[in-house]
């Protein structure tokens, strides 16, 4: 059993993202007890899946490796994964949370030793790269994982593979008669730091994602580039295996269109600058970067980046909405199909690899969860008093890249302190 | 005055063009033109003529035989980002150059259209072989002869199916009160009118 202790002075973060983790760590810091729900098995959130991230092309672990340092020398956080909201009832300074933790039927003990791993045969679609590569039943969630600690797929117990784990583990970690818990909470104040899920390609039926090998998303160009990742690190064509060096970048891949999302997603301008530098860092002068945009959006301080990326003989910028995708029969070569609006030329253009920039929604229906908060038109929380003390942090609160998703945080961090003080001074 | 309103070409393709008032939220994107059949065909695509309509190229857009080549296939409209009703947009288009008398004289479809109105109108139903007739001879005694010959199982079939009747060739049906129809036709064309001499001083 899980137990756990909050108070209505306790802050409970929801989403262990860069934002939640910010959230908890800048309230824990300031003394407060905070309790951080994760319902994947690890922390880390989408930035975790990045290879990369701009402005400093820094990898995203270093990043994470500070994070957790200042969450493990943190008495004041109590970290629950593989949990989940269910039902939230009560007012500011006083919320009952009821919440859902999924069995991950291994304990404390796990030393991650890989010995269960090995040991398992059965494999699924592997959630951290996007389905791109398979991983075993039992398995640690990516190599930073935190908590450290492996997981059992709950689609194996019950086989003869879950008893082969159990039986290989010398550290007695393995339990496969956990059962799914309920808990309930008091807490003072939320944060939903829940952030955000790619928008679901299928949709965009020109664009021939379900139906052309060589149309890939942005999100999995950054699982290819990890060197650990499904393609050791290369752009590999999903069609042949091949290494794609004449790629195309689609902008507004969902985002700006009133048939998908109708929300610039912010980020993905600045996004495919970056991923001209993967192309560049693999194949040097020999790589080719197309991008077709309906207009270049890297706010503020990226433009930089932008001019940058212009300067690059490599890429070129094809200023067009591209209308349809269909494929080459013999190569598998994506043809884009527009017109360049700047000369109304039309074009058909054989590419070796399309990545489409794809957009930003968030990740929780917030009006199906029943929770209270102001949410607009794009599905985004809006920080209103009428939301009382629960506050949205990073990308549940718009698209937005990890230095604003930080701030973000930083903010509902102190508007949650102040609730909870104003509960401390009201009890005395 | 005319010439202050014609600067604003915008302006009048807001008041005298059917959904003409959604022109200016165009951004320009190009999935339209990307994805119009007639792609190279044509002059303007949608995309260009509404630029050009900003730009107050007047002329340029009422005389252009681009809007009458619109076969309707709504591809334009199923993408286009903004929820344009790009299809609408180029007939009321075509229709205006033509109230203003600058439509292209001798394009195919603004001959059928023209056609076609005047067979409606007259009696307000379509009398399906005159139309057919005058269509097939509109561009002159052989070329008619010759699609006549081309299309004589079509109109077999539309003559078994009961699709064409012979005997419209007669003066054929019309709707109850055909007269209080030109009455109706001839005052809405009255409020055009006015709409139209608004924009010309
Ligand atoms: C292709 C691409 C490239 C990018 N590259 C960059 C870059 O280079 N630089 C940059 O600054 N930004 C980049 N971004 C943006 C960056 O990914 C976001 O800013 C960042 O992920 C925001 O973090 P977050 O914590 O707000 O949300 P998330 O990372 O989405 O984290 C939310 C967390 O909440 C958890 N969660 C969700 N629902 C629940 C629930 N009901 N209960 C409990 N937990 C829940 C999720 O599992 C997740 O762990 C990129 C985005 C894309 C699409
Ligand atoms: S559960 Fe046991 S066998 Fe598996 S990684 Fe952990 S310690 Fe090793
Ligand atoms: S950031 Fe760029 S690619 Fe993304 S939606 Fe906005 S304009 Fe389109
Ligand atoms: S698709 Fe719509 S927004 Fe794009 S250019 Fe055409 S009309 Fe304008
Ligand atoms: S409806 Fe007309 S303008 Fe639109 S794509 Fe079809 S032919 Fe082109």
């Amino acid at each position: 059993m899980t137990d756990v202790v909050a108070t209505n002075q306790t802050i409970l973060v929801v989403g262990g993202g860069i934002s939640g983790m910010t959230a908890a760590l800048e309230a824990a810091e300031c003394g407060k007890d905070v309790i951080l729900i994760e319902k994947k098995p690890s922390l880390g959130g989408r930035v975790a899946q990045l290879y990369k991230y701009f402005p400093k092309m820094c990898h995203p672990t270093c990043g994470m490796e500070i994070n957790l340092r200042r969450i493990k020398a943190n008495q004041k956080i109590r970290i629950l994964t593989m949990a989940e909201v269910t039902e939230i009832t009560g007012d500011s300074g006083n919320y009952s949370v009821n919440l859902t933790i999924s069995p991950r039927y291994v304990t404390e003990n796990c030393t991650s030793c890989a010995a269960c791993g090995d040991a398992v045969e059965t494999e699924f679609d592997d959630e951290h790269n996007y389905g791109l590569k398979k991983r075993k039943g039992a398995y640690l969630p990516f190599l930073m994982a935190y908590p450290q600690q492996y997981v059992i797929d709950p689609r194996l117990i019950g086989t003869a593979d879950a008893d082969k784990a159990k039986s290989v583990c010398k550290y007695d970690a393995i339990n496969l008669e956990m059962q799914e818990e309920t808990l309930t909470l008091n807490v003072g104040a939320i944060i939903w730091a829940t952030g955000w899920k790619p928008f679901d390609a299928n949709k965009i039926q020109a664009y021939g994602y379900d139906r052309i090998p060589n149309v890939i998303t942005s999100v999995e160009l950054e699982r290819m580039m990890d060197p650990t990742g499904p393609t050791g690190g290369k752009i590999l064509r999903p069609s042949d295996g091949k290494e794609a060096k004449d790629i195309a970048f689609i902008q507004c891949a969902g985002s700006r269109d009133r048939n998908y999302l109708k929300h610039c997603s912010r980020i993905c301008c600045t996004a495919t600058l970056k991923h001209t530098t993967y192309v560049r860092e693999q194949y040097g002068d020999e790589g080719k970067s197309t991008i077709y945009y309906i207009d270049i959006r890297a706010i503020d301080r990226f433009e930089d980046l932008y001019h940058k990326t212009k300067a690059d003989k490599t890429v070129s910028f094809l200023k067009s909405k591209v209308a349809n995708i269909t494929q080459d029969k013999t190569t598998a070569n994506p043809i884009l199909h527009g017109v360049n609006t700047e000369g109304y030329q039309r074009y058909t253009n054989a590419h070796e690899l399309v990545v489409l920039a794809i957009g930003m929604e968030p990740s929780v229906d917030f009006k199906q969860l029943g929770v209270n908060l102001s949410i607009n038109e794009h599905g985004f929380i809006e920080n209103d008093p009428s939301n009382g003390g629960m506050f949205g942090a990073g990308v549940a609160t718009d698209a937005l890249d990890v230095n604003r998703a930080v701030q973000s945080a930083t903010a509902s961090a102190l508007r949650a302190i102040q609730v909870v003080n104003q509960v401390a001074t009201a009890e005395g | 005055m005319s010439e202050q309103y014609r600067n604003n070409f915008l302006r009048e393709v807001e008041a005298n063009v059917e959904e003409g008032e959604w022109v200016k939220r165009c951004m320009q994107c190009g999935v339209c033109s990307g994805s119009c059949p007639l792609g190279p065909h044509w002059e303007h695509p949608p995309q260009e003529l509404f630029m050009m309509i900003r730009a107050g190229k007047r002329d340029e857009v009422l005389k252009s035989s681009s809007m009458w080549m619109c076969t309707s296939c709504y591809n334009c409209i199923a993408r286009c980002p903004r929820e344009l009703p790009i299809t609408h947009i180029m007939h009321g288009l075509a229709h205006y150059a033509e109230r203003l008398g600058l439509a292209p004289k001798n394009q195919q479809t603004n001959k059928f259209a023209q056609r076609f109105w005047n067979n409606l109108s007259k009696t307000g139903r379509v009398n399906e072989l005159k139309l057919t007739l005058s269509f097939y001879f509109m561009n002159g005694f052989m070329a008619g002869v010759k699609m006549s010959l081309n299309m004589q199982k079509v109109g077999l079939g539309m003559l078994l199916s009961k699709r064409l009747n012979p005997f419209e060739i007669l003066g054929g049906h019309g709707c109850k009160d055909s007269k209080g129809l030109q009455a109706i036709l001839k005052k809405a064309r009255e409020i055009e009118d006015a709409k139209i001499a608004k924009f010309q001083g």
